[in-house]
């Protein structure tokens, strides 16, 4: 196989050719040629895709560790650039973040792709919403895990919430500048404790409807905007016309309620909390990082 | 980074419009720096490398088997359809003429013509409609973009390129006629079985 170079060593003496390489035995074997001819393949899979434009076009920086390509690596992708660029190391200790608020976002990151897929084989009408469960948890491949999934992610996110506003108490980080996003961050508890009370009534089962009916009861009792509520009787307020009534489209809880819980569980309520953690997050890098000092500002310049 | 404000009022006009001076030899491309090889790995580093590639393996492995699951997700085992395969009866039950009572049902008219009886299989050879049976004129119509079918399935005007398809039948222990949707008999492509190969009591046309 050794090619001789003849342009050059061809006028003098010949040349003498080296030594064949010795042959092992299984040069020709089947595993032999399956292996040369995967060899461009192996090399591929084991790095070579980084070399591809494909490749370069998503990610346009190299390892190095040097505080530039490090800030560049965060700052060109879209997922990363929620992060500050570079921040102190102690401003993500565990011990005093304790993680908590990404915790619950990566929890409604999950319960958001299980719900949608859930949603795939849920009528949200009254009787077949039942069966729909059944059949989930019983036939459908893989329906029970993503029923688990969601059914125990949503508790998770219920505490971790209440854990995250603990420590935020704890930490005293509701504090001028934080006071806006600790508000943010109380709405955002509410709209969570109201997912998990719309996904309640959603298997239509007798946990759920006794839960919405003791719950939306209460409804009764709001101020000036219930019927049963301070103020209202004398503002006009009846079963028919009421804050409950709203929430129930009726004034039972029956169909138009599990269709509005539906609703208000899988598009409205998702597309509100998302706004409001986009604030969220957007603030919490405005006013000083997850932990840390507040940033430095004129007195000229705050209001 | 002064926190005096009076200073940095002054950082806050406007710049100083001076032309910028730009030294011609940082314009030259540099040469490139030697580059020194990598220092061996402490065994530290070593490890927490290991690790970080164990931990991203482990969750990117565990994401993936998800995935897979979600997409068996989309197949369910158990479908809520109509039969494919049903008894409509004994064959004394239908008389000459089309039958259009298994139609909502099971998307079929039973029919009966001198040769005995058959099912056509109640779908549109053009884009899949159902045509309505049209008793006065004595011909399938269909309504979405006006193909007919005579009687027996064949088609006569519109855009329909063929016949009507028809189900297989048998007669089970009973007596009764089994139906089978799925087993469909192309006009065009077996002639004989309706017109001239006798009826038997299996396949598209029954002799009962």
């Amino acid at each position: 196989m050794a090619h001789q170079d003849h342009g050059h060593g061809g006028h003098g003496a010949p040349v003498e050719a080296p030594p064949e390489p010795e042959v092992p035995e299984t040069q020709g074997s089947l595993f032999n040629v399956v292996r040369e001819k995967a060899e461009p393949l192996r090399k591929f899979v084991g790095g070579g895709y980084k070399d591809t434009q494909l490749w370069k076009s998503v990610f346009r920086h190299k390892l190095d560790d040097s505080h530039r390509n490090r800030s560049l690596a965060v700052l060109s992708n879209v997922f990363l650039h929620l992060h500050p660029a570079r921040l102190n190391r102690d401003a993500v200790r565990y011990n005093f973040t304790w993680g908590m608020g990404g915790i619950t976002f990566y929890l409604f990151v999950i319960l958001t792709i299980t719900g949608t897929l859930l949603m795939f084989y849920f009528h949200p009408s009254k009787g077949q919403a039942y069966k729909d469960i059944m059949y989930l948890q019983h036939d459908v491949p893989f329906g029970n895990l993503l029923r688990n999934m969601h059914r125990w992610t949503a508790h998770a996110m219920v505490i971790t919430t209440w854990i995250h506003m603990m420590r935020v108490f704890l930490t005293g980080s509701y504090k001028p500048p934080r006071e806006f996003n600790w508000n943010i961050g109380v709405l955002l508890l509410l709209f969570t404790m109201l997912l998990s009370f719309t996904g309640y009534l959603l298997p239509d089962d007798q946990l759920g409807f006794w839960a919405v009916t003791v719950g939306t009861n209460m409804a009764r009792a709001t101020p000036i905007l219930g019927h049963e509520g301070p103020l209202g009787p004398e503002l006009g307020f009846t079963a028919f016309n009421d804050v409950r009534f709203a929430l129930l489209g009726g004034s039972v809880v029956d169909a138009n309620a599990l269709l509005r819980a539906y609703i208000w569980h899988c598009i409205a309520i998702p597309i509100i909390a998302a706004v409001l953690m986009i604030v969220h997050f957007w603030r919490i890098r405005k006013d000083g990082a997850i932990s840390g000092h507040a940033p430095v500002m004129l007195e000229s310049e705050v209001k | 980074m002064s926190n005096d404000p009076s200073k940095a009022a002054v950082a806050a006009g406007p710049p100083p419009a001076a032309p910028r001076k730009v030294d011609p030899a940082a314009l030259r491309p540099r040469p490139p720096r030697a580059k020194e090889p990598a220092p061996p790995l402490d065994d530290k580093t070593r490890g927490d490398l290991a690790r970080r590639a164990f931990i991203w393996h482990g969750t990117a492995g565990f994401i993936t088997l998800l995935l897979v699951c979600f997409a068996r997700f989309f197949f369910p085992r158990a479908l809520f359809e109509p039969k494919t395969r049903f008894t409509i009866g004994y064959p004394s039950d239908y008389g000459f003429g089309v039958d259009t009572k298994w139609q909502q049902k099971y998307r079929i008219w039973v029919c009966r013509n001198a040769s005995g009886l058959f099912v056509i299989y109640a779908r549109c050879t053009h884009l899949g409609c159902t045509p309505d049976w049209k008793e006065s004129e004595s011909k399938f119509k269909c309504p979405c973009h006006g193909s007919g079918f005579d009687s027996e399935g064949m088609n006569y005007e519109g855009p329909a390129p063929k016949p009507m398809l028809r189900c297989h039948l048998e007669i089970d222990p009973t007596g009764q006629v089994v139906v089978d949707t799925l087993k469909l008999y192309d006009y065009d492509n077996a002639p004989l079985r309706f017109k001239d190969a006798p009826p038997s009591n299996k396949g598209p046309l029954l002799a009962v």
